[in-house]
């Protein structure tokens, strides 16, 4: 056995444990901080499920006072749940139709259709932030969720329609074709035919839109103002920096574990979608 | 000979099935949402920054009266520097660098444990920002049982508060966590491409794996790295989501804030509640003319052209 190989190889694993770390400890200190009384360092002291007890009522109340400062916990999870689902379904269907006709269509101004969405898809629409709002406010959408959705949908198509192109990209035209001379219409073909072939494209703009809609922060922030409509990452901000923030960290953490449930469900298995997302439409340098 | 539909096909009915009937209906939605919430704003970011406009959303037209104030504004001169201080340090040390270097690492170690590592820094991207930014703080509070004191209390030092004491430590480490995972994605999958052959060859004569590193698998990765380092120059230029959640652009006055921010707290979170849509929104459009600079310059640069190829059937 070749000892250097060895040794060097030890060396690489403990660099990359100790550059790695800081991100596992900040993820188990959440999970213990909404189990524990209270953390020293790492080391709980004590166990407890007190935290979870929110879970009954969904209401969280400020010692020593009777006002309820903060929304019910539930509500709250509907609204980021509706939020993230119809982002979720808008993008599949708008993104699924437009990269199909780029795919598969030509037609005048193909070319620049695809230049603008790709140059679109690498420009950073939180940039727009103020214009957004005047438009939001124009059209008397300003605190509501319709129209977190609509900003959303708009800055995250034009990567959910180069990813979409891509998977139509993939299909052979011979399946099309045969469905076509077999009596289906063009309508037809893409909903019987060309759907099914791509589900994995739709998947990955599934888990994109809904990720993007669950997570959504800076838009919820600047264009909701009632607690009515607060999503999960609203509240968590709140019990961070707000007011009361001190009242009880096992709190906070259980909230947060809450909200990052569907997160960890895609993390573990979902994980070639993710990738997906990640370099989408940016894999081809 | 090339395979063509129309020649093969010469029924009617079929060439007409074929035809753009259903054009509209595929790509009409997508385009207005485009165009009413993605380019109009942009429109609306350049002239809104012509104006004085406050909550009342009035149109008071000062021409480049914002662009000239940006000169004479003595913290614009400060927050730029900030600016490109915490671009180029994120980037060196975490989106290019760090990012380098776990992807390198995790490609030579045992591919099973070297996809964990990767998958334990995909982490920080896809947890909400909230979450993600209350786990830093909560590491970085001033309490003896707060993390990082209970580590540095192993070398027997004091508990400090660390956002305040190195709050562009944190600001770093807080976006240089997520923004790794950008470039080692790519980065991983263009060394995993690599030919097998072109790093045989290279060990039959007998380059050690520094050597190999060095001098095959760099070269062959110049172009993603390149790419990383231009896209990431961009996003961290105009992000300032977790800034604004860790410090806020303090401590103190204008500490840690950045362009982007910048322009954020002036329309939406002026202390007094002086809203400024026109200072923030010129502000903002040096932001967007340089991200469509840039924009166009990665489609040049980096041949998006080629992913436009033509359809493969003529209709």
């Amino acid at each position: 056995m070749r000892i250097v190989p060895l040794l060097k190889n030890s060396i690489v694993y403990i660099i990359l444990l100790l550059v790695t770390l800081p991100i596992i400890l900040l993820y188990t200190l959440l999970f213990l901080q909404s189990i524990s009384v209270n953390l020293n360092g790492v080391i709980p002291n004590g166990f407890t499920l007190d935290h979870w007890s929110i879970l009954s009522t969904g209401n969280i109340r400020v010692p020593g006072t009777t006002t309820q400062y903060y929304p019910n916990l539930y509500l709250v999870a509907s609204n980021t749940f509706i939020l993230a689902v119809i982002i979720a379904f808008t993008e599949v269907v708008l993104s699924s139709l437009a990269g199909y006709a780029l795919s598969r269509y030509k037609f005048a101004g193909r070319s620049q259709i695809l230049t603008l969405t790709l140059i679109l898809h690498a420009f950073p629409g939180i940039t727009l932030l103020i214009a957004l709002f005047y438009v939001l406010n124009a059209l008397g959408l300003y605190n509501s969720l319709i129209g977190v959705v609509i900003v959303k949908v708009a800055l995250d198509l034009p990567l959910g329609i180069w990813i979409m192109k891509g998977f139509f990209d993939g299909i052979p035209w011979d399946i099309e074709m045969s469905a076509l001379v077999d009596g289906c219409s063009r309508l037809g073909a893409w909903w019987r035919v060309i759907m099914p072939n791509v589900r994995n494209g739709l998947m990955a703009v599934l888990i994109f839109g809904f990720l993007s809609g669950w997570s959504e922060f800076i838009y919820v922030l600047t264009f909701i103002a009632s607690q009515d409509y607060w999503t999960f990452s609203m509240f968590v901000y709140a019990l961070t920096t707000g007011e009361y923030s001190y009242i009880n960290p096992g709190i906070t953490a259980t909230v947060a574990i809450i909200y990052m449930i569907p997160v960890i469900i895609f993390f573990l298995f979902a994980q070639k979608y993710l990738l997906r997302i990640q370099i989408a439409g940016k894999s081809t340098v | 000979m090339r395979f063509s539909p129309k020649k093969f096909f010469v029924s009617n009915s079929f060439t007409r099935k074929l035809h753009k009937g259903y054009l509209y209906v595929f790509l009409l939605p997508s385009l207005g949402f485009i165009v009413v919430f993605f380019l109009i704003p942009v429109i609306l970011t350049f002239l809104i920054g012509l104006t004085k406009m406050d909550y009342s959303f009035r149109w008071d037209w000062i021409g480049l009266g914002n662009y000239i104030y940006i000169l004479r504004d003595k913290w614009a001169y400060k927050i730029l520097g900030n600016t490109l201080f915490y671009v180029f340090t994120t980037l060196a040390f975490f989106n290019v660098g760090m990012a380098l270097f776990i992807s390198i690492a995790t490609t030579h170690i045992n591919d099973k444990i070297g996809s964990i590592f990767r998958s334990i820094w995909l982490l920080p991207r896809i947890t909400p920002s909230t979450v993600y930014a209350l786990l830093w703080l909560w590491a970085a509070r001033g309490e003896a049982n707060s993390l990082f004191n209970w580590l540095t209390s192993i070398f027997g030092l004091h508990p400090i508060d660390w956002k305040l004491t190195y709050p562009w430590l944190l600001v770093i480490l807080v976006n240089g966590f997520v923004g790794t995972s950008f470039g080692m994605i790519i980065f991983t999958a263009a060394l995993k491409s690599i030919p097998e052959d072109y790093i045989r060859a290279a060990k039959v004569d007998g380059a050690s794996t520094l050597q190999i590193i060095r001098y095959v698998e760099l070269p062959l990765i110049k172009w993603p790295l390149l790419f990383v380092t231009a896209y990431q120059t961009l996003s961290l230029l105009t992000s300032y989501e977790y800034i604004l959640l860790v410090t806020d652009g303090g401590p103190g006055l204008y500490t840690t804030e950045v362009w982007a921010l910048y322009s954020y707290h002036l329309a939406f979170a002026q202390y007094g509640g002086i809203v400024k849509f026109g200072y923030g929104a010129a502000l903002a459009t040096i932001l967007v003319i340089i991200g469509l600079i840039m924009s166009v310059i990665y489609w040049k640069v980096f041949r998006f052209r080629e992913l436009m190829v033509e359809p493969k059937i003529e209709v």
